[in-house]
């Protein structure tokens, strides 16, 4: 079965605070404020308008951050569940 | 309403309206020494209100309205009629006040700074104000401290400071009985009685002042201060605001510059005095 693609809400939807270890997130559409930690604004930062499944945005942060066994299926399987998180949340859609 | 009186506390201007004179006259009495415009209109409104006419006489009880109600509050009787007072201008600006961002929280200033302090009813942080207000620093309230979105600065609200149970003697054993409301015994809070701030403190009032430390005062146990990492604090403060959600992604902007340029420390202390020089010792260390 294929993987699910997701992609960023659009440009301005979201307005984001780093607080030390925690990132504030005013998601504009719903004036709801989201507290996150890594890797998720890392994720909302490396996915971009082009629609993007857990493998492709696993290379394209291997490429940003140091990651261990990047590619790998762990780090695929781990990403897979904080993107149905965040869409979950609203601050990622499914393409 | 029968018998009306205006008060200003830092911003808000308030239109207070009861059924009864005493209230009236007992505020007026607390309030002397603000600034008082009759023409000015009004932010907030609160009524205090028989529930029954008959009740103006007849065990007389007094509920509390305004622009705001809380629906299940139960009445309070006469003799309390300050503190229904009180307790209705408190509710006015926590549901309705929306031109600043508003902390429960005490705060105190020194040279243009504030020191701002949150936390839950018996935390202290009330008196830790008052009492810092009776020294080197000017008293900003002991209940709202208010951020303006656009520049960052706290602003005062020092309404009549509530003192409560053991803090009255320790107060009224500092300052000159005048400046000390009528004993309201047996609260539903327990024993109240109201504490005028000093002149100086009032006549600064509209005076902004930048944000300098952020304290969580907890009486009780051993003197200890701990950092406090700036998500912890931003969660805290958005817990301590009333109108953080209503005003938006400008309260988001203000928290989150408040949070970021501020530190902010968790401090226990067994005493008043104990308390007191922990505050001392990190705003020396903050303003160095």
């Amino acid at each position: 079965m294929a993987d699910r693609l997701y992609r960023a809400p659009a440009a301005g939807a979201l307005r984001i605070e780093p607080l030390g270890d925690l990132t504030a997130i005013f998601d504009r559409r719903s004036m709801q404020t989201h507290l996150v930690v890594a890797p998720m604004p890392e994720i909302i930062a490396a996915l971009g308008d082009t629609p993007c499944d857990a493998g492709a945005l696993a290379e394209r942060l291997a490429a940003m951050f140091d990651l261990a066994d990047a590619g790998g299926d762990d780090v695929a399987a781990v990403l897979r569940e904080r993107l149905a998180e965040l869409a979950a949340l609203g601050l990622v859609a499914a393409a | 309403m029968r018998h009306s009186t205006r008060i200003a506390v830092g911003p808000v201007q308030f239109r207070i309206g009861s059924d009864w004179r005493a209230p009236i006259d007992a505020l007026d009495r607390l309030y002397a020494g603000y600034p008082k415009d009759m023409a000015r209109p009004a932010d907030a409104t609160v009524r205090l209100f028989a529930a029954r006419p008959w009740r103006r006489w007849l065990r007389p009880s007094v509920h509390i309205g305004g622009d705001f109600i809380v629906p299940d509050a139960l009445p309070l009787p006469l003799s309390m009629g300050l503190l229904a007072a009180e307790m209705g201008m408190n509710l006015q600006v926590a549901l309705g006040w929306r031109r600043h961002m508003l902390l429960h929280a005490s705060a105190v200033a020194r040279d243009g700074r504030a020191v701002i302090l949150s936390g839950e009813s018996g935390s202290g942080k009330s008196t830790l104000a008052a009492l810092l207000g009776e020294g080197a620093w000017r008293l900003m309230g002991d209940e709202f401290t208010l951020i303006e979105p656009a520049s960052g600065d706290a602003l005062g609200f020092p309404r009549a400071v509530s003192l409560k149970n053991a803090a009255i003697a320790e107060m009224a054993a500092r300052v000159d009985p005048a400046r000390l409301g009528p004993l309201l015994a047996g609260t539903p809070k327990g024993d109240i009685r109201h504490l005028i701030p000093r002149a100086d403190a009032i006549a600064a009032m509209h005076e902004p002042a930048r944000p300098a430390l952020i304290l969580f005062p907890r009486f009780g146990g051993a003197a200890a201060i701990e950092p406090m990492a700036p998500g912890e604090v931003f969660v805290r403060l958005t817990e301590a605001s009333t109108n953080y959600v209503a005003l938006g992604e400008a309260g988001f902007a203000a928290l989150a510059r408040l949070v970021r340029e501020t530190p902010a420390f968790g401090i226990s202390y067994p005493d008043s005095a104990a308390g007191m020089a922990l505050v001392e010792q990190l705003w020396a260390e903050a303003v160095r």
